[in-house]
């Protein structure tokens, strides 16, 4: 795959930055002239994964969230969320919906099912201890293709 | 920024809300509803979507919280004028019997 155009952000795990994480993710798959209920399903998705960084992840202190985000040729969206922050033992366990380590702050347990859900492919790969790394893509239908 | 604004009568709590509703929103969000929530226990509390320009799983977190503490007391919680997109994501949670079809009327 040809990589046409990408970004690199690098945040601090601050709640704030999840607002500004979004808007800075959807501005850039702009390029790819999604419809808005495609933009909503990728600022939906990143949110979440962004989310878990500074929920899950860093639960206790404030560490580095990566964002790289890349337009494949000729119409694919890839974004990666990554941090280096406790990690995720059971993935399985983790990616079924409803499952959550944090019910006392009110999470549904629906962040992977968004993600799966809205995104076309969606892959975890973590390490307790060592970081977690959310991939995922989404194919972006042109507009004269929907029409 | 996520919003909420309440009109109380009583009997049923009506909450406005705004803006993007996410885990950093969510905090404040929370604490303005419970508030009256708590103190007035009131058989209906709505939510009402309508001016919500984002939301992730937060904001099933937020209802679901609410709805929790309503049930507690007898309380029944809804939710309605949820666009697309809103919508797409409450039933994906599976709480579609959760959106009013009723038409409200505004009375501000
Ligand atoms: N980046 C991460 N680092 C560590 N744990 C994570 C991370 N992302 C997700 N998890 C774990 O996976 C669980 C499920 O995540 P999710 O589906 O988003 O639900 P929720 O965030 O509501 O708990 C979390 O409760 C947490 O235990
Ligand atoms: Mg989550």
């Amino acid at each position: 795959m040809i990589i046409n155009n990408f970004m690199r952000l690098i945040i601090p795990s601050r709640s704030q930055n999840e607002a500004f994480a979004r808007a800075a993710v959807t501005a850039f798959a702009a390029g790819l002239d999604p419809t808005v209920e495609e933009i909503n399903d990728i600022k939906a998705a990143t949110s979440e994964a962004v989310t878990n960084s500074i929920v899950h992840a860093y639960a206790d202190r404030i560490g580095n969230i990566e964002i790289l985000a890349r337009i494949l040729e000729p119409d694919i969206f890839y974004i990666r969320i990554k941090d280096k922050g406790c990690g995720i033992a059971d993935i399985k366990q983790a990616m079924t919906p409803l499952f959550t380590t944090c019910a006392e702050g009110e999470r549904a347990g629906l962040g992977f099912a968004v993600m799966e859900s809205f995104m076309d492919k969606l892959r975890v790969t973590s390490k307790p201890g060592k970081g977690t790394s959310v991939t995922m893509t989404k194919r972006i239908k042109s507009r004269y293709e929907q029409n | 920024m996520g919003t909420a604004e309440i009109t109380n009568n009583g009997e049923r709590l009506i909450v406005a809300l705004s803006g993007e509703i996410d885990h950093h929103s969510l905090k404040t969000l929370r604490g303005v509803i419970d508030v009256q929530l708590e103190n007035y226990t009131p058989r209906l509390l709505v939510l009402d979507f309508r001016e919500v320009g984002f939301m992730d799983s937060s904001g099933i977190g937020l209802i679901l919280g609410r709805r929790r503490i309503a049930e507690s007391y007898g309380g029944k919680v809804v939710v309605k004028n949820v666009s697309g997109y809103v919508e797409k994501l409450i039933k994906l949670a599976g709480l579609g019997a959760m959106i009013s079809k009723q038409q409200e009327v505004c009375r501000k």
